[in-house]
């Protein structure tokens, strides 16, 4: 029982990630391919490893695998939010059928502030 | 078993499909970020498989390395210095 839990977990997981990777080789632009792969690759990453963990529950493989799956929980968001603001200021131009901008918005809105301050 | 470990080779390919084809800097430093994340769920498979703990541990490590290198890389782009 637990091991098609775990393999089921796994094989959902794996999907997840070649979404993610069709995602970042298809998309147009850096900021939707970050989009893509960043969250669709972390999502699966985590199940296949809770699926490992949910295989070998007794031992230290499962542990290490739950240890695992945490650490990359908490680092590959960070990851991605610093690449995204280095790529934006290095100056990687938006998507040209982009619509909005909400960063470069709030950066004006901040400038015009301290200006009339 | 074998389709799961050909499911994240072919990840890796696209990852590596965007090192090199990537227009801009950002786009490969993206790519090398998810290939570090795809070569952490082959270790957790490669344990799995094995039963073996120690791929676990490699897991860990690039995991870790991963992080620092891309954190790195992201404030190379930014234009500032390592300990700002």
């Amino acid at each position: 029982m637990n091991e098609i839990i775990g393999y089921i977990l796994i094989s959902i997981g794996i999907l997840f990630n070649l979404f993610g990777c069709i995602g970042m080789v298809r998309f147009p632009d850096v900021y939707n391919r970050l989009q893509a792969a960043t969250k669709c690759v972390t999502l699966g990453t985590i199940l296949l490893l809770v699926g490992v963990a949910v295989i070998s529950a007794d031992g230290p493989t499962g542990a290490k695998a739950i240890v695992c799956a945490v650490f990359i929980l908490i680092t590959s968001p960070t990851a991605a939010h610093a690449i995204a603001k280095g790529a934006y200021a290095s100056g990687v131009p938006l998507w040209e059928k982009s619509i909005v901008d909400k960063y470069a918005q709030e950066k004006k809105d901040e400038t015009a502030k301290t200006q009339g301050a | 078993m074998t389709v799961l470990y050909l499911g994240l080779l072919v990840c890796c390919f696209m990852c590596l499909y965007r090192i090199g084809m990537g227009p801009t800097a950002p786009d490969r430093a993206v790519a090398i970020d998810i290939l570090g994340i795809v070569i952490v769920g082959f270790c957790g498979l490669f344990g799995l498989a094995t039963g073996k703990d120690f791929y676990l541990n490699i897991a860990l490590a690039w995991a870790l390395l991963s992080f620092i290198g891309t954190i790195a890389l992201a404030k190379f782009l930014e234009g500032r210095g390592f300990d700002e």
